[in-house]
């Protein structure tokens, strides 16, 4: 019994973190990969560790288990934050069927602060070199 | 110890190691093609993220959960990893 949830739970997460992989490979954007990569990653993750604490089935081992899946769950959004950030303040490109690009015109160049309210005309660093340039995705 | 042979739990983890590498080999391809520099950072966090999966089919077919640890110190090293890099990024421009 304990084995055949072992099973079940194992192959759900190591199948999301596969989805995952291939989602990172095949999305045409970076800040889609980057929500697949967190996403699907995180639950993957969950998944597994959560066969490891049933398998096992120890105080110690389980503490270990559900400590990653903690680990994670802190980690994950803070790390797929700071990465969307720097991408877009440096100028990565978002895909060219995005609908709405919210942060274009509210954040000062400079400083990098975000401020509300300010009439969003200037364009976003995603969108300001018209002509395709290598950095566009080939996907 | 040497895994199980036979049953539901055998099969689970001989798909999971096939999930894992395709799904490894998959992240690697995009940590080659990625055209600019986050798309790498990426790419390499979720190389990290499998290697903790790997870890805990490995813990699990071996019955070694001695492992776990190296499990938590991977993904504590994947996420200040992550963090220096987007700092980097930040600084440096998306090529």
């Amino acid at each position: 019994m304990t084995e055949w949830v072992t099973a079940i739970l194992l192959l759900i997460g190591t199948t999301f973190m596969l989805l995952a992989a291939v989602g990172v490979l095949r999305m045409p954007d970076l800040f889609l990969r980057l929500q697949t990569a967190t996403k699907a990653v995180t639950f993957g993750v969950v998944f597994t560790f959560l066969a490891v604490a049933v398998h096992f089935a120890e105080l110690g081992v389980s503490f270990r288990a559900l400590l990653i899946i903690a680990f994670f769950f802190l980690t994950s959004p803070v790390a797929a934050h700071r990465i969307a950030r720097a991408a877009y303040f440096v100028g990565v490109r978002l895909w060219e069927e995005s609908v709405v690009d919210e942060l274009r015109g509210r954040y000062d160049p400079q400083t990098h602060n975000l401020e509300s309210g300010k009439v969003p005309d200037s364009p976003s660093p995603a969108q300001q070199p018209p002509s395709k340039s290598p950095q566009q995705t080939e996907m | 110890m040497t895994p199980p042979a036979a049953g539901p739990l055998a099969v689970a983890i001989q798909l999971s190691w096939f999930f894992l590498t395709v799904a490894l080999v998959l992240a690697f391809l995009r940590l080659i093609r990625g055209p600019s520099r986050p798309d790498r950072v990426v790419a390499l966090d979720v190389i990290a993220v499998l290697v903790v999966g790997m870890i805990a089919v490995d813990a699990i077919a071996h019955r070694q959960p001695v492992i776990l640890d190296a499990a938590i110190i991977i993904s504590l090293v994947g996420f200040l990893g992550t963090v220096a890099f987007a700092y980097y990024v930040e600084k440096g421009g998306p090529h």
